[in-house]
C-alpha cells in the first residue's frame, strides 16, 4: 500500500456530515483516517499542500455513456474514466446502450474488467431492462448484479411498454437496485429533434413536446407508486417533470431524478444557427424550465446532477440538424458548469451542489464513496474554486470533443483526484508534462 | 462578396427590409430580359454556377436554371440521384468537393433544415437557398412579393393569408418574415394539427377557418398539401380536407372585395385548390413563375457583387449567345 497522504490546509466540505470547515484530511491505506484541524502527518506521509482548494468527497456521476464495447472510436473505458478524474469525478455509472448492448452477466463483467484495467474512476455497470434494449424481454437482472450492476436501464430508449416498465420495478425489488428511466412518449417525440417552441419553427425543425416526457413521468410515478420499486428518472428538462416530481415526493414516494449541467444552464436557443452540439435528447428548453429545473435541484426535489455524458465522433456532429446524433459530452465540464451557473449564479450553495453531485448521487445508486467519513474509500476531490477557465475541447481527455461549451469561460474544476486514496489526476503536474 | 446581401442568401429573417426591396427593385429591370426574342445578357458571363438539388424539383430547378443561363453564367446540375450523394457522401464532404472546383455560387435544395446554412459556413462560394426542409425558401417568397407589387402596387398594408399545411412549409416561413418586413399584414389558416408552436409569436394572426381567411384577406396565397400529411395523420382525409379547406369559386364570391389567388405550386388540384379558382380570373399563379426568373436573376445578379443602380446597364444590349 501507498504511503500515507495528509491533505493539509484545504476547505473541507462533507455534506454527509454537514461539515464546512478549515481542516486537513489524513488518507492510509485507501481510505479516509481522518478530517481535522492541524492533523500531523505520520511517519513516511507525503504531505500535500491543498490550500485554496475546497477538499471534497470524489463526485459521483451516475450517467455517462462510455461507448464500448462497439463505438471505441468515440470513448472507452479507459478514456471516459480519465475524463472523469479530470472532471473531479471518481465513480460513474455506465448505461448499457452499447454494441452489443449490455443486458447480460458477462456484458456486465466485462466493463468491469475493463475499468479494473483502466484504472482512474470506478466504473460501475448499469444493466439493460429489456433484453437488446427492444423493450419486450426481461434482461436476467439477477446474473447483472451477481456481475457488477448497480441499476438497470433502457436509457436512449424508452421503455414505450407500461407492462414491461412495471414489470421492471417489480422484478428490480427481489435486489434493490433503482430502475433509470428515460423518459420520452415515443410516438410524440417521433422525427423531433429539438424542443417543441418557437425557436424550433423558425428554424424549421421538428420539435419533441413538453409532454412527450411528462407523460412518461406521471406513468413513471404511477407505475412507482404500484410497485413499491425503487424509480430514478433520468436527465428531467421541463416544469413540468419537476411539478409531478414535487407532488410525488411530497406524498412520500420512493422516486428520485436528475438533471444535467446543460438543462441547468442553456435553453433552446443554442440550436440556432443549427449548432448540433445543441442537439440532445431530452432537447433544451426554455428559460422557464432552467429557472424550475433549478429551484428543484436546490429543494431537493430533483436529487441530484449526472452529466448525460454522450460522446460522437466529430464528424457525426458535422452535419446537418436533423442528421446529427443527438448528445454532448460532460465529464469535463459538468463541475465548472455547474459552479458558474448555480453557486456563482446563486441558485446553490458550495456545499449544497456537493451534496448533488456526490453525496446524494452516491446514495441513490447504493455506491460507496460521496462521504469523507473516516473508514470510507478515499475517493476525494480537490476543487479549485477560485480560477478561471476557459473550455478548450482539444484539450479533453475524452475521445470525443461535441460540446456546446467550448470557448466559454468557467470558474471551478478538479485540482487534484483521488480514487482509493492514489492521486488519479493532479492538475497542476499534468499542465507541466 | 458584396455588402448588397452578403455572402449568401439563406432566408428573409436575416434581411432587412431594405435588402428585400433591393431585391424586388433590381428583379424589375430583368424581367425584360425574358421578353427578348434572344433572352441573354452577359451580367454573369464566366462565373460558375453549380445548381444542387437533393430533393426533387421540376420548378424552381428550371426557374433558376434559366435565371442562370439569360445571365450568361456556366452552370452544372447535381441531382441527389445517381449522385455521390446516394453513394453514402456527406454534405460537408460534397461542400468541400465543389469548394475545390472553384466555383462561384451554389444554389442548394435540400430536405434537411439549415443545410444551406451548413454549406453556406463551409465554403467561399456564394450559397443560395432552394429551398432547406422546412426552414426557408427566399426565392419563393421574393417572387410572391414580388407578384404582389405588380398586382396590388405596394406591399404595405397589404393583408395576405396563408392558407394550409403552415407546420411544414418553408415558403410560409418566408412569407411570413418577407411580408411582415415589408409591412404587410399577414394572417394564417389551417387545420390546427399543421400549425407549428408559437407561430402567433412572429406577428401574424392565426384564423381557424378558410371563410374568415376570405372575408379578411386581400390576397391568399394557397399552399400545397402533401399527400404525405394525411398519411401520417395529420388530417383524417384529402377529401374532407377540401371540403373544409379548400379554396373554392363558392368560397370566393362571398368575399367583400377582390381577391387575389396565389399558388407556389406544384397545385393538387381539387384538394386545397379548385380548378376554376386556380385557372380563373383571381388567379396569378402563372404571373409568379414569370416573376420567379427576375427575382432569381437579381439575387444572381446581387450575389455576386453586381451594383443594383447599373442592373439595367447590365443588361448591355441584347447578346448573341456565344458561349
Amino acid at each position: 500500500m501507498a504511503a500515507p497522504l495528509l491533505l493539509k490546509g484545504g476547505r473541507v466540505v462533507d455534506p454527509s456530515r454537514d461539515l464546512d470547515e478549515a481542516a486537513d484530511v489524513l488518507i492510509q491505506d485507501g481510505r479516509i483516517a481522518a478530517v481535522g484541524p492541524g492533523l500531523g502527518a505520520p511517519d513516511g506521509a507525503t504531505v500535500r499542500d491543498v490550500r485554496g482548494t475546497v477538499v471534497a468527497p470524489g463526485l459521483v456521476d451516475v450517467h455517462v455513456h462510455l461507448r464500448e464495447p462497439g463505438n471505441e472510436d468515440e470513448e472507452t473505458i479507459a478514456t471516459g474514466a480519465r475524463a472523469a478524474v479530470a472532471g473531479g469525478f471518481t465513480a460513474v455509472c455506465a448505461m448499457p446502450n452499447t454494441d452489443p448492448v449490455t443486458d447480460n452477466q458477462a456484458a456486465v463483467g466485462f466493463i468491469v474488467r475493463q475499468s479494473l484495467r483502466a484504472g482512474f474512476a470506478r466504473v460501475y455497470p448499469i444493466g439493460a431492462i429489456s433484453v437488446g434494449q427492444r423493450g419486450q424481454q426481461l434482461a436476467e437482472f439477477g446474473e447483472m448484479v451477481g456481475a457488477g450492476a448497480v441499476a438497470v436501464s433502457d436509457d436512449g430508449q424508452p421503455v414505450a411498454s407500461s407492462h414491461l416498465m412495471r414489470t421492471a420495478l417489480e422484478y428490480a425489488r427481489t435486489f434493490d437496485i433503482p430502475v433509470a428511466d428515460h423518459c420520452e412518449e415515443p410516438s410524440l417525440s417521433a422525427g423531433g429533434v429539438m424542443h417543441e417552441g418557437l425557436v424550433a419553427t423558425k428554424l424549421g425543425l421538428k420539435g419533441i413536446p413538453a409532454a412527450a416526457e411528462e407523460i412518461m413521468v406521471a406513468r413513471d410515478i404511477l407505475l412507482g407508486e404500484l410497485t413499491g420499486g425503487r424509480l430514478h428518472l433520468c436527465h428531467l428538462s421541463t416544469r413540468g417533470s419537476v411539478e409531478l416530481m414535487r407532488r410525488a415526493k411530497e406524498r412520500g414516494l420512493r422516486v428520485t431524478a436528475e438533471v444535467t449541467p446543460h438543462h441547468l444552464s442553456l435553453t433552446e436557443a443554442a440550436c440556432e444557427r443549427y449548432d448540433t452540439h445543441a442537439k440532445m435528447n431530452p432537447p433544451l428548453r426554455e428559460a422557464a424550465d432552467v429557472a424550475a429545473l433549478r429551484q428543484a435541484l436546490q429543494e431537493g426535489v430533483i436529487d441530484c446532477v449526472a452529466s448525460d455524458h454522450a460522446p460522437h465522433a466529430y464528424d457525426e456532429k458535422e452535419a446537418a440538424f436533423d442528421d446529427a446524433p443527438f448528445g454532448i459530452v460532460g465529464l469535463e465540464t459538468a463541475f465548472g458548469v455547474a459552479y458558474t451557473e448555480l453557486v456563482q449564479g446563486g441558485a446553490l450553495t458550495l456545499p449544497q451542489l456537493i451534496l448533488r453531485m456526490s453525496t446524494v448521487p452516491a446514495r441513490v445508486f447504493g455506491l460507496p464513496g460521496g462521504t469523507l467519513q473516516p473508514g470510507a474509500p478515499a475517493d476525494v476531490v480537490a476543487l479549485d474554486v477560485t480560477a478561471g477557465w476557459c473550455v478548450d475541447a482539444a484539450r479533453f481527455h475524452s475521445k470525443s470533443r461535441n460540446t456546446p461549451f467550448a470557448g466559454r469561460s468557467l470558474t471551478g474544476r478538479a485540482a487534484l483526484t483521488l480514487v482509493a486514496g492514489e492521486i488519479v489526476h493532479d492538475a497542476p503536474a499534468a499542465a507541466q508534462a | 462578396m458584396t455588402a448588397a446581401l452578403g455572402k449568401d442568401l439563406i432566408g428573409l429573417e436575416r434581411l432587412s427590409p431594405d435588402q428585400i426591396r433591393l431585391i424586388l427593385d433590381t428583379a424589375e429591370p430583368f424581367k425584360e430580359v425574358s421578353e427578348r426574342v434572344i433572352k441573354k445578357v452577359p451580367a454573369l458571363r464566366g462565373k460558375t454556377i453549380v445548381n444542387l438539388f437533393f430533393e426533387s424539383s421540376t420548378r424552381t430547378r428550371i426557374s433558376f436554371e434559366f435565371a442562370e443561363k439569360r445571365l450568361s453564367a456556366d452552370t452544372v446540375n447535381v441531382a441527389a440521384t445517381g449522385s455521390a450523394v446516394q453513394k453514402g457522401e456527406t454534405l460537408v464532404d460534397t461542400a468541400k468537393n465543389l469548394e475545390a472546383m472553384r466555383i462561384d455560387m451554389v444554389v442548394i435544395r435540400h430536405a434537411s433544415s439549415g443545410a444551406a446554412q451548413f454549406l453556406g459556413d463551409r465554403i467561399r462560394s456564394n450559397v443560395v437557398n432552394a429551398g432547406d426542409g422546412k426552414h426557408e425558401h427566399p426565392t419563393q417568397a421574393l417572387l410572391d412579393l414580388l407578384t404582389i407589387r405588380d398586382k396590388l402596387g405596394r406591399i404595405e398594408g397589404v393583408k395576405v393569408c396563408l392558407v394550409g399545411d403552415i407546420l411544414h412549409s418553408r415558403v410560409a416561413r418566408s412569407n411570413i418574415w418577407g411580408l411582415t418586413k415589408l409591412g404587410a399584414q399577414v394572417a394564417v389558416c389551417g387545420p390546427h394539427s399543421l400549425m407549428p408552436r408559437g407561430i402567433a409569436d412572429l406577428g401574424v394572426t392565426v384564423l381557424r377557418r378558410v371563410e374568415e381567411a376570405i372575408e379578411w384577406a386581400d390576397v391568399l396565397n394557397v399552399l400545397r398539401l402533401q399527400l404525405e400529411r394525411m398519411e401520417a395523420g395529420f388530417i383524417p382525409s384529402l377529401r374532407e380536407y377540401y371540403r373544409v379547406f379548400g379554396v373554392t369559386v363558392e368560397r370566393l364570391a362571398k368575399a367583400p372585395r377582390a381577391l387575389t389567388v396565389m399558388h407556389p405550386g406544384p397545385m393538387n388540384r381539387g384538394v386545397e385548390i379548385d380548378s376554376r379558382v386556380a385557372d380563373g380570373p383571381h388567379s396569378v399563379i402563372l404571373d409568379q413563375v414569370t416573376n420567379g426568373v427576375a427575382v432569381r436573376m437579381a439575387v444572381l445578379y446581387l450575389l455576386a457583387g453586381g451594383r443594383p443602380e447599373l442592373a439595367d446597364a447590365a443588361k448591355g444590349p441584347a447578346a448573341g449567345g456565344t458561349d
